[in-house]
């Protein structure tokens, strides 16, 4: 009696293994992902061949993600935000899901500190990119690799 | 599978003139991005929450674009500047056109 809950289960667990993996197979070869090239396209396309100077973002990402689904980014862009000099937009591309935009934040000088907190998800394992404009015209980049354990797309 | 977007918006109803206080929102909303398939195959269409836009009397403080990669029931929280009494509202624009909308008065005192 035991025996065969047991040999059912892993009959079971076996099963849905296997339609995982099937499912998988399927879903895979049409998700075309976002590559590196496609984020520097972006970024191409909002700032043309603008200088990109690495420093100012904070960007705060877990190193390792288990959960792609919900992956905390947090991030602040060093700044007075004052009339005269203020960051006016920061964008987030991912370089490793279906599509390479994943937001695009604008203030203005009546937000005190060009930061917030987010909630994003995740293909694979992959880098994300921070671009910040500032009111000066500078444009300003960070990224940081997360490494995602269970994916957060499809399925 | 739809429920009814509810924002929620925490953040103190007072505040010293000038003080920089912390926002913090969430909505609920299955952000569907649009990338998975349902049981036959085909691709579930795109309904996300594609904007927020804070405003404290009528003036935008920050927007923020949403893309496909944003999770569900979006959390976020960011820092808003009390300049005098009056009232942050918040705004979410959803893919269909519905908008939902939070409001807090804020006291200097």
């Amino acid at each position: 009696m035991r025996d065969a809950t047991t040999t059912r289960t892993r009959r079971e667990f076996l099963a849905t293994a296997v339609s995982g993996a099937v499912a998988l197979a399927v879903v895979g070869p049409t998700i075309a992902n976002a590559a590196p090239e496609q984020v520097a396209a972006e970024i191409k396309k909002l700032f043309g061949d603008k200088k990109l100077i690495d420093g100012k973002i904070k960007l705060d990402l877990p190193s390792i993600a288990e959960n792609g689904l919900v992956v905390p980014l947090n991030f602040e862009v060093e700044s007075p935000m004052t009339e005269k000099d203020y960051v006016k937009a920061v964008h987030f591309f991912a370089e490793g899901n279906p599509a390479p935009g994943i937001a695009n934040y604008f203030f203005t000088p009546m937000s005190p500190k060009a930061a917030a907190q987010i909630r994003i998800r995740l293909a694979q394992t992959q880098n994300i990119v921070a671009v910040a404009e500032m009111s000066n015209g500078e444009i300003y980049t960070a990224k940081k690799e997360v490494k995602v354990t269970i994916g957060g797309c499809g399925g | 599978m739809t429920t009814k977007p509810t924002p929620r918006v925490r953040m103190p109803a007072t505040a010293k003139a000038g003080e920089v206080v912390e926002v913090k929102t969430l909505i609920s909303h299955e952000m569907e991005s649009g990338q998975r398939k349902d049981k036959d195959g085909k691709l579930i269409p795109r309904k996300i929450i594609k904007q927020f836009v804070a405003k404290f009397d009528g003036k935008e403080i920050l927007r923020a674009d949403w893309h496909g990669a944003i999770s569900a029931n979006p959390y976020q929280s960011f820092f808003v500047r009390v300049p005098a009494s009056g009232t942050f509202t918040f705004e979410w624009l959803d893919d269909d056109g519905s908008v939902y909308a939070a409001e807090q008065k804020v006291t200097v005192g």
